[in-house]
């Protein structure tokens, strides 16, 4: 029997789960525990289906080329857990903009906006960065995935850990850290997850073919061992019962503050920056079919990103309790990452040298180039709002908001969407996408979307932080928290549409990538200039 | 690395590495990057002597500018306050209702009230003073306390039915559905909404007058116009507080909700309290 051992631990997790809800100290644990127990039993159920009960030996498991099924299955949860979560940033937009649209209690915005980050960030994120890795590290190593079947630990474990995240929050279960909500249980679960996920992938590099490590390797594994450590410390905690949801951080005070912003800026900087700049450096020259620009900017701007990314997690904290000394490193730190941050962006755009041409001719090829510019916009934007002087200006403010989102959307997003276009006809052996037209379809709606939100919350952050700081001439101030909120209504209508039409983007490129899979190709005309012209004879 | 060679569309030679497929050129790095990332560390290190930067043990380097952000807010209230100080002083030692008649001090004590206001009431009171259901409308002429000039500023300092205050105002209005029969809350409630001049059904106003004048005539009066005094609100002016539907009252004279408003003296300070009862009483419904 396949999975025989698997099926059997699933199973006694199940158990656990059972017992968990009924011996539970408080009624959310005790919902929280029958939501894992069913996800388990469903498991164990689609398990058994799929057991074939041969004896061992009758059907040996290629174990001669590369781990390409996990990558696969990464792929498609890549793609799933995107459109989920650009709709329920969608939803929570509009929540924002129509405050009727909050449902009690489950579908309220203190519920949604966490699961709105968590799902862009972690299920989409995350599962891209588990897909690629598991693919890049693979082939610039030719080496197999060490561990057998760790990685599908890896990858059903992490997707146990996004479903109960976001079951969680709904449930209206958090410890209130950003970008860190789940309670203690679903950390410890993730700390088990990661520790394999690093095991599989620092095995393999040890086993690996190459005589030297792929740059991306070197980011794909900053990126694996900060966020454990990241992870680990922010999440310190003490449970006020192992049979209960509640637990109290071990930090309190400005110390936990300045925790929090040290794993919330890290999460942005190894997360969403070290391991998508992994992603760029193969699918970037793979696609282009041309040499890394620089080898020596690429290790330059590695270590100075690495040492300097982790110490400017202050500038999140400017003119509050934080002593002085901290604000002041936090932004000479943020100001001397501008340069490290821009030699990813050297080594992405310039790998085009000698094939501009693709960005007219290759739709990927354009998404890939849009994220890079993006990613150098944001990571340039970034430095100016650590500056005290524009901060106490644009802290607290939409203009925040709209800095992630280019970060997000424009460098994250597209930068995930180019690679999983360039990984689906590969995985799947099919012979081309099913539609290149509908990528340029997507490319357009995502980054009109982008632009349209990156410029109303630019808009809105600086009219909402020159509102607060009105004074008139007698030393008052003149606008009301409730008046600088009702100014925004038009903004944020804005920014609906701006975000609609990057999930409208997402649907487009779901519906190709499905197509794909199923093996269709639509017949279109190529793209202007893609093909070489033929002349008639004179 | 032997396999080294030079990449024929840059002229650059490669590291001679190569991953599936992927070389990497060894194109030196471009000197206005070098040069710019040198730029920010050198402004980085002076900007960390010119302020507080370094950790010790205790305490940190003070930076040779000597900046400290909270000895700047410090100043910066400092100056302010000497701004307002010469309106401050005066009001500080002048009675509440001697405040209107000294121009420059009207004009200061209703921006100040304002600003106040958005601050500390408009969450209850709603940023226009319109009030919402449970929560005065401080616009009309209905005053629950008075609405002159004295009345506004002791509701404003001692709080309505606020522990822990002994000046808050307080009264209570019993729960009927102890006293009276459904039926009898009924009629009555007909009754008091036939004061405000609307259609009430008859058969029930008749009966409901004879318990009004038995059970609440003693604190609304006989008219029905309440008692400022007894912080019994007047019924006959339609402006109604929980709902003005007549099973809405109802439910009030059956179960009355009470309102609590904090007493602000402690917090806001007493010349805060006097610009907010100018600013309130200026709003247009002040006695």
């Amino acid at each position: 029997m396949r999975f025989g051992v698997e099926t059997v631990a699933v199973g006694i997790g199940a158990f656990l789960a059972l017992l968990g809800a009924a011996f539970a100290r408080d009624s959310q644990f005790e919902a929280h525990m029958w939501v894992l127990f069913f996800v388990l039993l469903v498991s164990v159920v689609v398990m058994l289906r799929t057991a074939t009960f041969k004896t061992a030996g009758t059907k040996q498991a290629d174990t001669s080329g590369y781990f390409d099924e996990v990558v696969k299955y990464g792929a498609v949860a890549t793609m799933f857990w995107g459109i989920v979560g650009f709709l329920v940033g969608v939803v929570v937009a509009a929540q924002l903009a129509f405050p009727d649209l909050n449902i009690e209690p489950w579908f309220n915005f203190g519920r949604m906006r966490p699961l709105h980050t968590s799902a862009v960030i972690f299920a989409f994120g995350g599962n891209a960065l588990l897909a690629t890795s598991f693919y890049v590290v693979q082939r610039t190593t030719r080496a197999r995935l060490w561990g057998g079947n760790a990685a599908w630990f890896v990858f059903w474990g992490y997707q146990l850990f996004i479903v109960m995240a976001a079951t969680g929050y709904l449930l209206g279960i958090t410890q209130s850290r950003e970008y860190a909500e789940p309670e203690w249980y679903v950390d410890l679960w993730l700390t088990v997850v990661w520790v394999v996920y690093l095991l599989v992938f620092l095995a393999t590099l040890i086993k690996r073919k190459e005589p030297h490590i792929y740059v991306a390797n070197w980011f794909y594994l900053a990126f694996i061992v900060t966020i454990a450590m990241l992870h680990v410390v922010n999440n310190l905690a003490v449970p006020v019962t192992f049979l209960g949801a509640k637990s109290y951080s071990a930090f309190a005070g400005v110390q936990d503050a300045l925790t929090q912003w040290w794993y919330g800026h890290n999460a942005v900087g190894f997360f969403l920056t070290a391991g998508f700049l992994g992603m760029m450096y193969y699918f970037i020259p793979k696609q282009v079919g041309r040499p890394v620009y620089s080898y020596r900017l690429s290790i330059i701007h590695f270590w100075s990103l690495i040492f300097l990314y982790i110490w400017a997690g202050p500038h999140h904290l400017h003119y509050t309790a934080l002593p002085d000394w901290a604000q002041t490193l936090g932004m000479v730190f943020s100001i001397m990452l501008w340069m490290p941050s821009w030699g990813g962006m050297i080594n992405g755009l310039m790998t085009l040298s000698g094939a501009w041409d693709k960005i007219r001719t290759d739709p990927i090829v354009r998404m890939m180039v849009i994220s890079v510019a993006f990613y150098g916009m944001s990571t340039f934007e970034g430095p100016v709002m650590s500056i005290k002087a524009v901060n106490s200006l644009s802290h607290y403010t939409d203009w925040t908001i709209g800095h992630v989102h280019s970060g997000a959307l424009g460098w994250v997003g597209m930068i995930s969407f180019g690679a999983i276009y360039y990984l689906v006809p590969k995985l799947w052996h099919r012979r081309r996408l099913y539609s290149l037209r509908l990528i340029n379809w997507h490319f357009w709606l995502a980054t009109l979307g982008i632009v349209v939100y990156a410029a109303v919350m630019w808009v809105a952050g600086i009219q909402q932080g020159l509102m607060w700081r009105e004074y008139d001439t007698q030393g008052f101030l003149v606008f009301s928290f409730a008046e600088s909120s009702a100014a925004m209504k038009p903004y944020y209508i804005l920014r609906l549409v701006g975000g609609f039409m990057y999930l409208a983007g997402g649907l487009v490129m779901g519906f190709n990538i499905v197509m794909t899979i199923l093996g269709r190709e639509r017949e279109e005309a190529p793209i202007p200039g893609s093909q070489p012209v033929t002349q008639p004879a004179e | 690395m032997s396999d080294k060679e030079i990449d024929e569309i840059s002229g650059t030679e490669t590291t001679g590495h190569e991953w599936d497929g992927i070389k990497e050129l060894n194109t030196p790095m471009p000197r206005w990057w070098v040069i710019t990332f040198y730029i920010t560390i050198i402004w980085a290190v002076g900007y960390m002597i010119a302020y507080p930067a370094i950790p010790w043990v205790n305490s940190a380097t003070k930076g040779f500018l000597g900046y400290s952000s909270r000895a700047d807010v410090a100043t910066e209230m400092a100056a302010a306050e000497a701004v307002q100080s010469q309106y401050v002083d005066r009001i500080a030692t002048m009675p509440v209702e001697e405040i209107s008649s000294h121009p420059d001090l009207l004009q200061f004590a209703v921006a100040g009230g304002s600003a106040a206001y958005k601050v500390n009431c408009v969450q209850c009171h709603g940023s226009g003073a319109q009030g919402a259901p449970g929560y005065p409308n401080l616009n009309d002429d209905s005053w629950l306390w008075g609405g002159d000039i004295n009345a506004i500023y002791q509701t404003i300092a001692h709080g309505v039915r606020f522990d822990g205050d002994d000046d808050t105002r307080y009264s209570e209005m019993p729960a009927f559905n102890d006293i009276l029969e459904p039926e009898e809350i009924r009629q009555v409630a007909a009754y008091v909404v036939s004061l405000t001049g609307e259609p009430s059904d008859p058969s029930l106003v008749e009966p409901g007058s004879v318990i009004y004048a038995e059970n609440c005539a003693d604190c609304h009066g006989d008219d029905g116009k309440g008692d400022i005094e007894l912080g019994a609100p007047n019924l006959a002016d339609a402006i109604w507080f929980y709902g003005d539907d007549e099973n809405q009252i109802a439910t009030q004279i059956a179960n009355p909700q009470h309102g609590v408003m904090p007493a602000w003296a402690e917090r806001l300070g007493d010349t805060v309290i006097k610009q907010l009862a100018v600013f309130v009483h200026s709003l247009g419904g002040g006695q």
